[in-house]
């Protein structure tokens, strides 16, 4: 097993056990290349990587961009405020104009969920899903399991509750699907309306209680409250939503057990967490960010070696 | 496919003795000399000639590094496989030290090309010299040659150097295989 069973990394929906398998050992040696005095490698010299972004994004472009330049590879950069989407061009159109001037890969956010399936149906490029909707967010969700193996050993035969607005939330979906395949137990914890119906349907335990949530748990993802994707009022505010379901120190301190708190940022301090836990020794925030650039490597360059020349 | 042995246990060992001896004859006390090995199996050499050069020679404190040269190759996406990667353990700088790398056979020297950029990631060293237990004369596509050399040997293309060592293969080791 030495290649990935998939060319576009679409959802962590199409990978297997083994792929996820790979990208970590992979990213493992990519995660000593990014601490060395010289943090770069010349891999992907001769590949061109396009990242389109139709969403709002920071830490994901960031990472993106630093992984495919520690991978030398070359790197165009569009974002949807200032192109000719606003003009009415379809996405076909956008990415076939860019895919001419001779991209291997495209590294896509979309606001529509399936963007990137659909893209990868009619354009000629490898294709990376960099968030699509609220429906898939892969790369968050290895970097999570990454993150969960290094602090934990395993990620196998462990207890994860997602905390928070899971409804409006692609980190959740493919933090389950990821969580899953590798043996993890899943919970998913917030308020009812911000519970997707029949998402049981998916395997998970479902908790409104954030103490008995954290009572079960190894591991906390604390979501964010997305208020740009809420259309109406889906919690009376956001002070009873902290009261209910935001982590402070008293709470974690009160557990029987010492569990690891995550977090996908951005973070709003003092809603879902408060600032002492977020900055605490339990809390691996930061550790994901220095992952995600080198589980991305791994993702970039396994799916570079499958172009063919 | 036929093999023939090139070299024996007692004769690998006669080897790696003087290959120890040329190393202290060049570095002395090693005080500014690292030794890497490249990976993948370039590191058994590696790992063997410092427990010589520690336990029969006494030579202290030597510096031994692993070295992956799998991200820096000149053929990627040309094979059908992806490339696998291996571990890198250099846990030192290489600033203005004496390195020298450590493989088992050199062909065309494209690995050691691969190598001399990724030490560069590590700090600028004062040199660096190849050690090779076994190598193959004109088959190199690069103007590279080793400083000490275990066996120099003729071998046409289709044929394998394979060099085996008792902590991976069960025995010391080389072997002519004709594919």
């Amino acid at each position: 097993m030495s290649e990935l069973s998939v060319n576009h990394l679409l959802g962590i929906k199409y990978l297997s056990k083994q792929d996820i398998q790979l990208i970590f050992e992979t990213a493992d040696h990519f995660k000593e290349v990014i601490n060395r005095p010289i943090k770069k490698v010349p891999s992907l010299r001769d590949i061109t990587i396009a990242n389109l972004f139709f969403e709002n994004s920071t830490r994901t472009k960031l990472s993106f961009e630093l992984a495919e330049k520690r991978l030398s590879a070359d790197v165009i950069n569009f974002s949807s405020g200032q192109s000719s989407v606003k003009k009415g061009e379809t996405l076909i159109d956008t990415v076939n104009n860019i895919l001419s001037m001779k991209v291997d890969m495209v590294v896509m956010r979309h606001p529509n969920p399936g963007a990137g399936v659909f893209l990868s149906k009619h354009v000629n490029a490898s294709i990376i899903n960099a968030g699509d909707g609220a429906h898939e967010h892969p790369t968050q969700a290895l970097l999570d399991s990454y993150s969960i193996r290094e602090k934990l050993g395993d990620v196998k035969g462990k207890k994860v509750v997602i905390v928070g607005d899971v409804l409006h939330s692609r980190v959740a979906l493919s933090n389950i699907f990821a969580l899953q395949l590798q043996g993890a137990q899943v919970m998913v914890c917030g308020p009812k309306t911000l519970i997707p119906k029949y998402i049981d349907k998916l395997g998970v335990k479902v908790e409104t209680n954030l103490r008995k949530a954290l009572n079960w748990c190894d591991v906390a993802n604390m979501l964010r409250v997305q208020n740009e994707r809420m259309d109406i009022s889906y919690f009376p505010s956001t002070r009873e939503y902290t009261q209910q379901f935001g982590v402070n120190k008293n709470l974690l301190d009160s557990l029987d057990k010492e569990i690891t708190i995550m977090h996908p940022g951005p973070i709003n301090r003092g809603v879902e967490i408060t600032s002492d836990v977020a900055d605490s020794k339990q809390s691996i925030i930061l550790d994901q960010v220095q992952n995600g650039v080198a589980v991305r490597m791994a993702v970039i360059y396994l799916l570079a070696s499958k172009i063919k020349q | 496919m036929s093999q023939k042995v090139l070299l024996n246990e007692k004769e690998v060992n006669i080897i790696l003795h003087r290959l120890a001896c040329q190393l202290i004859e060049k570095h002395n006390d090693f005080s500014n000399t690292v030794l890497i090995g490249l990976q993948p199996r370039g590191v058994f050499l590696a790992d063997r000639l410092a427990k010589i050069l520690s336990e029969d020679y006494n030579v202290k404190n030597i510096k031994l590094g692993h070295l992956d040269i799998t991200f820096y190759r000149d053929d990627f996406r040309r094979g059908e496989k992806t490339l696998e990667a291996n571990t890198t353990k250099i846990n030192f700088l290489v600033e203005d030290k004496n390195i020298v790398f450590i493989d088992d056979v050199l062909y065309t020297g494209r690995s050691i090309r691969a190598a001399l950029t990724a030490i560069q990631s590590f700090g600028r060293p004062n040199e660096i010299e190849l050690l090779t237990l076994i190598d193959r004369r004109f088959s190199r596509h690069l103007p590279i040659q080793p400083d000490y050399r275990g066996r120099q040997v003729d071998v046409i293309n289709n044929e394998k150097v394979k060099v085996n060592w008792k902590e991976h293969d069960n025995e010391d080791s080389v072997y002519l295989i004709e594919k």
